[in-house]
């Protein structure tokens, strides 16, 4: 019979075995059982060897960061102030004031944000739709840390990879906006705080993807429900009366969200501040669903 | 060592999982046997905490399997071969498993030697073949050198070299005091591994028992005797417990007395024998007759044959 070259590190004895000739292991009774153990940062070593093993995430990343810089840079250069004046019917406080270099620089942000969210719905309902969860959550059965540690590996990443984004996209669409009365520079005030803004909008919208994934347990479901709140929601709303509409957009995740990142708040909407606690509560209130339906139903 | 009292896994009004109880013991193979959609798999996966039991309870080494400092150390499992990210490579799998317990990369590599993958450890498991797909959930399985192995139709796949590898390696296993667990609906190859049967039907629990007596009990399938003389033969062999019937005038089929029986006492009464053959029911058959009430999925009468299949 072939051995199975296992050697057990703690086990008390053979058992009844049939091989009751062999000598009895060496073991010393007072070393602990074992040196196994789930913790909570080796479940997040876990979920970063996970997250970096996947082609997808090379994939949706790079796309993410290149629609960043490549929708910013040409938005920069195309910028023309006649085309904008030209563009509505002329006339006193024709509002060309909402382009500013900044929020030339984020266009893209509108298109990453689906690329980070959907990589995060990739992250988690993934392992529903390919059958990996059986297996995470037979390793680790508390499977709350999972969820934690999905949402720590792929916040961060997003936020300092999209932060470089926005600053790559800023620094390129300089030279565009060169003579123009819009242009600004890095050290001018609040353009930092919105480029890092929009990093940390979109770090938020990656967790917001991974709590997704967690609570619709399918890609293509969260992936719909992504696009929805992000993208349509803000439309639908503006079926409401004028009166309620003026009142509760501002607190739509996509809106909260687009004030983190705004150089300029513009009346109808939250400060920086306030819109990153409005979009962050969306974003826990995700999570904290997608944490009740993983603990309470079966996998 | 797993105990289950009297689990029960119910879905809206189906009852799955009816009040099943069964020990899974240290040092032996416990085959679970049961048709397609006996509630082997539920069953299976309340073991590990992927499925909360309705009523009842199952303990791994004593506790519940969540309690567990190092679940993949108590117990590995082989649950649905499948249960991978197919755009992973099955080095990267095992060592995202083997991350959450702090198993040295070492242990991944013996694994993945003993399960015989290592020339296509880099590979995408997207492109294994089902063969391959299993003996990546078997090395998984291993990976926590754990004291129970649980393996859900270990076999599926497999050419016969892998299935003779799996016996040899649950054997093994078994011998160095692991408790072994393996699903099958496949009786005949059970048999082959098994020294206990769990044996399930509709989620209830039909026999527990050891191969061995499984074995002998179904080998009582009667004796065939062919002579010239059954009618004289008839009353000689009558005794109680013995029953004898008759399907044509020089035929007997004598339950109760084996073939060395019948043959002395012909012998002994001067009456010619042209035919003494013992009918043994087959493992399979005497599996089927077990469960036939039980079959979940029945197929026509036509195809008898394929309702333990």
């Amino acid at each position: 019979m072939p051995t199975t070259a296992l050697h057990r590190s703690r086990r008390p004895g053979p058992g009844k075995g049939r091989n009751l000739s062999a000598a009895p292991e060496p073991k010393v009774p007072a070393t602990p059982r074992t040196a196994y153990k789930v913790t909570g940062i080796r479940v997040l070593r876990s979920e970063w060897a996970k997250f970096w093993s996947l082609r997808s995430t090379w994939i949706t990343l790079g796309v993410a960061v290149v629609l960043l810089i490549l929708f910013g840079a040409i938005a920069s250069y195309t910028y023309s102030p006649d085309a904008v004046a030209t563009s509505g019917p002329p006339g006193p406080g024709s509002s060309d004031v909402d382009s500013d270099a900044v929020s030339l620089a984020l266009t893209g942000v509108s298109f990453a944000q689906l690329a980070i969210g959907v990589l995060g719905v990739l992250l988690s309902a993934g392992e529903y739709s390919t059958g990996m969860i059986r297996s995470t959550l037979a390793a680790v059965p508390r499977r709350l840390p999972v969820l934690w540690s999905k949402a720590a590996v792929i916040g961060p990443i997003a936020l300092v990879l999209t932060t470089v984004g926005a600053l790559a996209a800023f620094q390129l669409g300089v030279p565009g906006l060169d003579g123009e009365k819009i242009a600004l520079s890095l050290g001018d005030d609040g353009v930092l705080r919105a480029l890092a803004g929009a990093g940390v909008y979109l770090g938020l919208v990656a967790v917001f993807g991974v709590a997704l994934g967690v609570l619709i347990r399918s890609s293509a479901g969260a992936i719909a429900a992504l696009v929805g709140v992000l993208l349509i929601l803000p439309g639908l709303a503006s079926l409401l009366p004028d009166s309620w509409y003026d009142t509760l957009s501002p607190y739509f995740p996509s809106n909260a969200g687009s004030a983190v990142y705004a150089l300029h708040q513009s009346s109808d909407a939250l400060t920086p501040g306030a819109g990153l606690a409005v979009f962050a509560g969306w974003v826990a209130l995700t999570l904290a669903g997608a944490a009740f339906r993983l603990v309470r139903t079966d996998a | 060592m797993i105990e289950a009292r009297e689990l029960t896994k119910r879905y809206g009004d189906k009852t799955v999982v009816d009040t099943l109880s069964f020990t899974v013991k240290p040092g032996e193979v416990t085959g679970f046997l049961g048709p397609n959609g006996a509630g082997k798999s539920t069953t299976m996966r309340m073991i590990v905490g992927l499925d909360t039991p309705t009523k009842g309870s199952v303990t791994v080494g004593g506790r519940s399997y969540a309690k567990h400092a190092a679940p993949l150390h108590e117990i590995g499992t082989l649950l649905e071969a499948k249960s991978v990210h197919p755009g992973r490579s099955a080095f990267n799998h095992l060592m995202a498993l083997a991350y959450t317990h702090g198993i040295p990369r070492r242990r991944v590599e013996e694994v993945i030697e003993l399960a015989g993958l290592t020339s296509v450890a880099g590979k995408r498991v997207g492109a294994f073949s089902l063969g391959m797909g299993q003996r990546l959930g078997i090395a998984s399985a291993l990976l926590g050198d754990p004291a129970i192995v649980m393996l859900d139709e270990p076999v599926n796949g497999l050419d016969p070299e892998g299935v003779l590898w799996v016996r040899n390696l649950l054997r093994g296993l078994a011998d160095e005091g692991r408790a072994v667990m393996l699903s099958s609906h496949l009786m005949s190859e059970t048999a082959l591994i098994a020294d206990h049967l769990v044996i399930i039907g509709r989620g209830r629990l039909l026999a527990d028992t050891t191969a061995c007596d499984f074995t002998r009990e179904a080998g009582g399938g009667g004796v065939k005797v062919a002579t010239t003389e059954a009618m004289r033969l008839r009353p000689l062999l009558a005794g109680p417990d013995v029953t004898i019937s008759s399907s044509s005038a020089e035929e007997l089929l004598v339950t109760g007395r084996d073939a060395h029986e019948i043959g002395a006492i012909a012998a002994q009464h001067g009456v010619p024998l042209y035919e003494l053959t013992p009918k043994a029911v087959s493992l399979e058959a005497a599996f089927m007759d077990l469960t036939r009430d039980a079959v979940e999925y029945q197929s026509a009468p036509a195809g008898t044959e394929r309702k333990a299949a």
